[in-house]
């Protein structure tokens, strides 16, 4: 195609990406380098149902003109992102000139909110993504094996995990795992533990947010690897069988090297959705034991007082961690097109 | 004041505004939108004031438990897009600093003159609110289990974990306690109420420096740690719907719960009768010694946007006084503790009267306090697991708010 036309074919939607996603992120990042102005307080009455009392109150126009002045706020280049509540550098300093050994630095890095949000965060990623895709395959090869009557309703149920809404899941997953729920009440009958509890202990619950992590995303590969199967040369695999193959080795030397650019796909989109994680965060009342980058984010925003500041600079940390998560995927599909193309 | 997991479960209701009967609210024409919680009270004054609709009047009402993640915005719009918003202590603060709120001086020398000034929310000599409800934090026990155990009415912390160990100990109950002490802004509240108790003060008099990190902040974490040593392990996934399920399932000998729940948990569902009728609700009790109860108090009350004209303003101030008049507060007697005319206080309200006649201070108003709130329900987490010591969690507190203070403005 020649470049000309090339521009003016994606000129729409290139279009609608600066406009949606390009200009908002440089916002968030002008945000994030910003902070509050100075709030100017003064000490008033104030009176109601429980009496009169003493207290401070932020005057209004005093901030207003500091406002008029800068409305974008004080620039506070990369501060934010350096604070306790982001990468932390003073704190880690501190931390690693007074421990004596590497657990207890670890100790005090796992005390910061941000670093306790990204261990979790690429666990979560980095168990939850081969599961999927593992799950998913094995899912997709048992369907591809069942009698053509059976598919539909089978395809059907497994994609149910995929059809509810991931806050409804975890709710309901959440209910059911109370220690008076199905799950709960059983696996305490079957442990003979009356305390045993998955949402008190933090390793419990990382577990069972793995466990609906996988749950919820398997039937997405599986219908891409459904899909990939149907397109297996039969030739191949006739070939294979006369040579003598097993079922094993067809699929370990056919059926997967064909489905690989699928399994590429899936990885980065797998990669992409679980390092933002959040609503099973919220749906399973973890964020005692377990906080993602999305669920800091979110709690910046919450509350009486937003931090609009905070929450763009973990923002632009996200966007970060996700650049270098798919980095290697991205380098070697850049490859291979060159390859191709020369 | 009232949390749910269900953050896209809220409740979104639009009253119809047909003009059907002309109620007599006086009111000529204007627009009436109301942003508020969702709870029963607030829905009988909503429904109160839609009676007001009329060819001319519009009332429309949204209420949902996160108009405090909406409320800025949407009065910042000019006109804003709704005319009330109903607050408690800690939320009227974001509307103040943006200066969203109008003074409510001449609407209620105009339509409201007898309004008495306990009613009255006054800010630096400008009333700024019109607070119609109380709600408080307070005790609830079963009578029966006290009975079987041989103990009184426990009025102090270390009186409730004596009876705690005596119901644990005559095996009635493995885990007899319960509080709203879900990581988050529940919990953070949990710490306020205790260390309010111990005649603790959050920060440093007149400045936004932080004052936790100290004995008293010391002896609230190992009150609430003790405590919570007679909690169900899940104690920490805990909000208002999950302690009222589990008093009303009758797992419980004893809770610190919210008084607007007491209308719930005392009427005729979700319950039985040996439950319910051995409920009894008092004060909040005293911890470490102190005087007053380790509460705070809040209020719920009325505002009305700044950015909207004074006929809207007029027209809402009467809608929404018309919907707490006394026939709708009589006719929702045991919805809340009331503080308007035509109230009778019942059983539901014991606990919260009991518990501001004790002298228990309100909760503080101030522009920082939703900061440190954050802070403390983001922290102690960990400590209450056992992860980390009481000195490590409140330095992280201190740490946590001071960042967030430094950010938006309020310490250097």
């Amino acid at each position: 195609m020649p470049h000309r036309t090339f521009i003016w074919f994606i000129l729409p939607s290139l279009a609608a990406m600066i406009l949606f996603i390009a200009l908002p992120i440089v916002s968030v990042l002008v945000q994030s380098l910003h902070v509050e102005h100075e709030q100017v307080l003064v000490t008033v009455e104030n009176c109601g149902p429980f009496g009169c009392t003493e207290e401070t109150r932020v005057d209004r126009e005093a901030t207003a003109e500091l406002r008029e002045a800068q409305p974008l706020g004080r620039f506070n280049g990369f501060g934010t992102y350096l604070d306790r509540g982001h990468l932390a550098t003073q704190e880690l300093a501190a931390a690693w000139e007074s421990s004596e050994s590497l657990g207890a630095f670890w100790g005090q890095v796992m005390n910061l909110p941000f670093y306790r949000a990204l261990v979790f965060t690429l666990a979560y990623t980095f168990i939850v993504t081969p599961l999927v895709l593992i799950l998913g395959l094995a899912i997709a090869l048992g369907v591809n094996g069942l009698p053509r009557m059976l598919r539909g309703p089978t395809i059907f149920f497994s994609l149910l995990p995929m059809i509810v809404t991931p806050l409804i899941g975890s709710l309901v997953l959440f209910w059911m795992i109370d220690a008076d729920g199905v799950i709960g009440a059983t696996l305490q009958i079957l442990f003979d533990d009356p305390d045993l509890s998955l949402k008190a202990s933090p390793t419990l619950t990382w577990i069972t947010l793995f466990i609906y992590g996988v749950w919820s995303s398997a039937p997405f590969a599986f219908i891409v690897f459904y899909a990939g199967l149907q397109t297996v040369p039969e030739e191949t695999l006739e070939a294979a069988m006369i040579d003598g193959a097993s079922r094993w080795e067809r699929i370990r030397y056919v059926v997967i090297p064909h489905l690989m650019p699928l399994a590429v796909f899936i990885t980065l989109m797998q990669l992409m959705d679980n390092f933002r994680v959040f609503e099973p965060i919220v749906g399973f009342q973890a964020q005692a034991s377990a906080t993602s980058l999305s669920y800091l984010i979110y709690s910046s925003l919450r509350g009486d007082t937003q931090q609009f500041g905070s929450a763009a600079a973990t923002s632009m940390l996200t966007i970060l961690g996700v650049s270098i998560l798919l980095a290697p995927v991205l380098i070697r599909t850049w490859r291979d097109f060159n390859r191709k193309r020369a | 004041m009232r949390f749910t997991p269900m953050t896209t479960l809220t409740a979104v209701a639009t009253i119809m505004t047909a003009g059907t009967a002309m109620a007599d609210c006086g009111i000529e024409s204007g627009r009436v939108a109301i942003l508020s919680n969702d709870f029963p009270a607030l829905h009988a004054m909503a429904e109160g004031a839609a009676e007001c609709a009329s060819g001319t009047v519009e009332v429309t009402a949204n209420q949902t438990t996160e108009h405090r993640d909406l409320q800025v915005a949407a009065l910042t719009a000019n006109p804003a897009e709704y005319t009330a918003a109903i607050v408690a202590n800690s939320s009227i603060v974001p509307l103040l600093n943006e200066g969203l709120i109008r003074p409510l001086d001449d609407l209620i020398a105009q339509y409201a003159p007898d309004l008495p000034m306990t009613n009255r929310i006054t800010i630096d000599g400008q009333v700024m609110a019109v607070a119609f409800m109380a709600n408080a934090q307070h005790l609830f026990l079963r009578s029966d289990i006290l009975e079987q155990v041989g103990a009184e009415q426990p009025t102090t912390y270390e009186e409730v974990l004596e009876v705690l160990a005596a119901v644990r100990e005559a095996g009635i109950m493995e885990h007899p306690w319960a509080m709203n002490t879900g990581s988050g802004w529940n919990l953070g509240e949990e710490f306020v109420n205790m260390y309010m108790g111990f005649g603790g003060d959050l920060f440093e008099p007149g400045t936004a420096m932080p004052a936790i990190n100290n004995e008293t902040g010391l002896a609230t974490l190992q009150m609430l740690a003790a405590l919570n040593e007679y909690a169900n392990p899940d104690f920490l996934t805990f909000d208002s719907n999950a302690t009222q399920a589990l008093w009303e399932s009758g797992e419980l000998a004893a809770a610190y719960m919210w008084g607007s729940r007491g209308g719930g948990i005392l009427d005729d569902e979700n319950s039985t009768p040996e439950i319910t009728g051995a409920t009894v609700l008092t004060a909040a009790p005293t911890v470490g010694g102190g005087d007053i109860p380790a509460s705070t108090l809040w209020w719920d009350g009325f505002t009305i946007a700044a950015n909207i004209s004074d006929e809207d303003a007029a027209a809402t101030f009467q809608a929404l006084m018309h919907g707490l008049r006394p026939e709708v507060i009589s006719a929702n007697n045991d919805a809340a503790v009331w503080l308007m005319p035509g109230y009778t206080p019942g059983a539901p309200a014991a606990g919260v009267a009991a518990t501001a006649q004790a002298g228990t201070r309100p909760y503080p108003m101030l522009p920082y306090v939703g900061l440190m709130h954050t802070a403390l329900g983001n922290e102690l987490a960990q400590f209450l697991q056992g992860e980390e010591s009481a000195e490590q969690a409140l330095a992280d507190v201190e740490a946590a708010y001071t960042a967030a203070a430094r950010e938006q403005g309020f310490l250097q």
